[in-house]
């Protein structure tokens, strides 16, 4: 497609790509959003020129968690196919993000490499994203109480997204998890919901972890039944009196089988046809993000062979889970954003890969959650409850962070043992490296800004040999 | 046997209320005091066993409504009856706001509540922010006048005002019930209201163990409490007041 001449346009991409530069010369970082910036400044259209002349449109991709992975692994199933897709980075999931991206993606003219647009975009974004990017399929991940201390609560952030859906076209379509009721509730305000979930009675933890988030019915507020609980408020359930259910599903995963950090084999189920799909990246929720990605790019016309491909070759996306060598032992950091991301990292690395080394660091910096109450909604009891049923002498742990004395009462009424309380997180990582014996892994469990300083301590110690990493 | 009633435990557990629990069974467990966690969702009464503890968390708009409904009736009077006994009553967030007259929601609907403290709760204006961080507030011991300091993290929109009420105590750092008149909470007998949530008790030992204490009390006037290692928990309590302005 040849573009009219917009010369508001291509002084807009003109100027952003002269800030971008200037932001990296100046080595301020942050280059992902400011060309955005500046551009929606000189042309305050351009987010919506520029998707106009993406061939295949644009996908959204939004949520509590799992945002980034999703969003890589479509990427990658796009790649498989063959079609070449626009991104924005990780971090930069505003409407100035976004703008950057395709900014970035366009030529002086206006016209764009890439085929098709490819967003994660933050919850509160979702609507002015969807008023201008002229997305074709919007897909919604989860919605867990993560950041509730600035959005508000829940039901106000789905109302939030599901105002968009008016701006998809009348062929879009809405990608939602149907076994979170929340999400799949949001079904209601779309005329094309394509529900995606996991039937896998084997997973089954028997128990709502104890995390509030939606276990009410979202239409008359009653506490709904639960067939099987998968994670958090994640499972197969139905409103007693009636009103709702999980609804049937488009893109369903079965015969799940999780197997640690080695990844997880299911059977993918889609409208054109079935599969055995694998991948690399461990934990159900990860499960979870290979099946949106499916029902995303097989929305946007990809193939069951390239999907279930793509999703076997990926290998990950920065910043979740990274394993980065130090000497004769190894550091496996594991982001924790919330408790039920938490509760399924001690569920697969600890309780089930018998995790020995473990430090945890907790910050309550603003973009870690300034509360950090919600450690008392991890299932710390669980570990205490396997180690008594094994009769195994659980680790101490060793605990860091601006809130380290938080999370050591936290160990102490979980009857588990504590380990040294090193607030300082350099020391923290430091140490507790060094008490891991050689040729054994530390688990090291950071919130975000925690993460951020203990991955710049293990490069100051001269550890910067990554071996593996996913977003 | 001291009994929790934890109501509405699988709506109202936002912002970590399960801490509070976990605090009160651990510190009667580690003494060999039994416990029973009772809990009371909607539709069920509360049935009191002589040694109780009510613990009422925060909840959502959607279930704050569900609840205000659900307590209208007998449940709400034997709520307010147990309070007039001298039961011991902890209310946190949306628990704290239904326990006062009324609690006007966002989109204008008037909930009434259980009246067991006189104070009604406002949303927030347009224009106003939700208050939220860190708190420390001066709060009176009960049994010996001496001024203790309490911390939690607030997270709330609606504005509590006390009518003739006394609040739980004075914020030394943070908002409190409104941000504007200096109080924080609401104490009447026994029964205690609080914005302070989650991770209250945890970092307090000594207002989880005044709560224990008053509800053994009913049972066994002669009752008294065997201190324990609270090291950890005063080394949390510290590394959040040090940070606040006006901490001693
Ligand atoms: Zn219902």
């Amino acid at each position: 497609m040849s573009a009219a001449l917009d010369p508001r346009l291509s002084a807009a991409i003109f100027f952003a790509r002269a800030a971008q530069l200037a932001s990296r010369t100046l080595k301020r970082g942050g280059g992902s959003t400011i060309p955005g910036v500046v551009a929606r400044r000189i042309d305050p259209k351009i987010l919506t020129k520029l998707s106009k002349r993406l061939p295949l449109g644009s996908a959204a991709i939004t949520g509590t968690n799992g945002k980034t992975t999703t969003t890589h692994m479509v990427g990658k199933i796009l790649q498989t196919a063959g079609l070449r897709a626009v991104n924005n980075s990780t971090g930069a999931n505003l409407v100035t993000g976004v703008t950057a991206a395709v900014v970035r993606d366009a030529s002086l003219s206006g016209k764009p490499l890439s085929e098709m647009g490819l967003f994660e975009v933050d919850e509160a974004n979702v609507p002015r994203v969807a008023a201008e990017a002229e997305l074709k399929i919007l897909a919604v991940l989860n919605l867990f109480r993560d950041q509730l201390d600035r959005y508000g609560e829940l039901a106000y952030t789905g109302k939030v997204i599901a105002s968009a859906f008016a701006d998809l076209p009348r062929a879009g379509a809405v990608v939602l998890n149907a076994d979170d009721p929340l999400v799949a509730s949001l079904g209601g305000a779309t005329s094309n919901p394509v529900f995606y979930g996991v039937d896998a009675p084997g997973l089954d933890t028997g128990r709502l972890q104890h995390v509030a988030d939606s276990k009410a019915c979202p239409i008359c507020g009653t506490p709904l039944d639960y067939e099987a609980v998968y994670m958090g408020h994640i499972g197969v359930y139905r409103c007693p009196r009636g009103d709702f259910s999980r609804p049937p599903l488009a893109y369903r995963a079965s015969r799940v089988s999780l197997e640690g950090a080695r990844g997880s084999t299911f059977l993918l189920k889609t409208p054109k046809g079935e599969s055995e799909a694998k991948i690399t990246l461990p934990g159900l929720y990860n499960v979870y993000n290979a099946l949106a990605a499916a029902a995303v790019a097989g929305e946007a016309g990809v193939g069951l062979d390239a999907v279930v491909r793509g999703i076997s070759e990926f290998g990950g996306a920065f910043g979740r889970v990274e394993r980065i060598k130090a000497g004769d032992r190894e550091a496996f950091l594991l982001l924790i954003k919330n408790p039920v991301g938490f509760n399924e990292i001690l569920r697969t690395f600890i309780t089930d890969a018998d995790a020995r080394n473990v430090l945890i660091a907790i910050n309550d910096n603003d973009a870690d959650g300034r509360d950090v109450s919600w450690l008392w909604d991890v299932d710390f009891e669980m570990l205490a409850d396997a180690g008594a049923e094994d009769e195994t002498e659980i680790s101490p742990f060793t605990v860091s962070g601006l809130r380290a004395n938080d999370m050591a009462v936290r160990l102490k009424y979980a009857d588990l043992p504590v380990g040294p309380v090193i607030p300082d997180r350099k020391e923290a990582i430091k140490t507790a490296l060094e008490a891991t014996p050689p040729g054994e892994t530390l688990y090291v469990l950071p919130t975000y800004t925690a993460m951020l300083e203990i991955r710049k301590a293990l490069g100051d110690m001269g550890y910067t040999h990554q071996f593996w990493e996913d977003g | 046997m001291l009994t929790i009633h934890h109501l509405y435990a699988d709506m109202m557990n936002l912002y970590g209320d399960r801490g509070n629990v976990i605090s009160i069974r651990k510190r009667c467990e580690w003494r060999g005091i039994p416990v029973e966690v009772v809990d009371v969702g909607l539709g069920e009464r509360v049935r009191p066993t002589g040694c109780d503890l009510f613990l009422f968390g925060g909840g959502q708009d959607r279930e704050q409504a569900l609840l205000a409904d659900d307590l209208s009736g007998s449940k709400g009077a034997d709520l307010r009856a147990v309070v007039e006994d001298g039961g011991v009553v902890l209310g946190v967030c949306g628990g704290y706001q239904l326990m006062g007259h009324s609690y006007l929601t966002p989109e204008g609907e008037k909930l009434p509540g259980v009246g067991i403290f006189d104070l009604h709760t406002e949303p927030r204006k347009p224009d106003e922010a939700r208050l939220i961080g860190n708190v420390l507030v001066d709060v009176e011991a009960p049994e010996t006048a001496e001024v203790r300091q309490v911390v939690g993290f607030e997270n709330h929109g609606g504005r509590t005002y006390l009518g003739d009420c006394e609040p739980l105590g004075r914020v030394i750092s943070g908002y409190g019930n409104n941000g504007k008149d200096g109080t924080e909470g609401a104490r009447r007998l026994n029964a205690y209201g609080t914005y302070l949530h989650g991770s209250l008790l945890p970092k307090n030992p000594w207002l989880t163990d005044q709560l224990i204490h008053s509800a053994l009390r009913r049972e066994d006037e002669s009752f008294e409490l065997q201190p324990l290692d609270d090291t950890a928990e005063r080394r949390a309590f510290e590394s959040v007041s040090a940070q606040l302005p006006g901490h001693r």
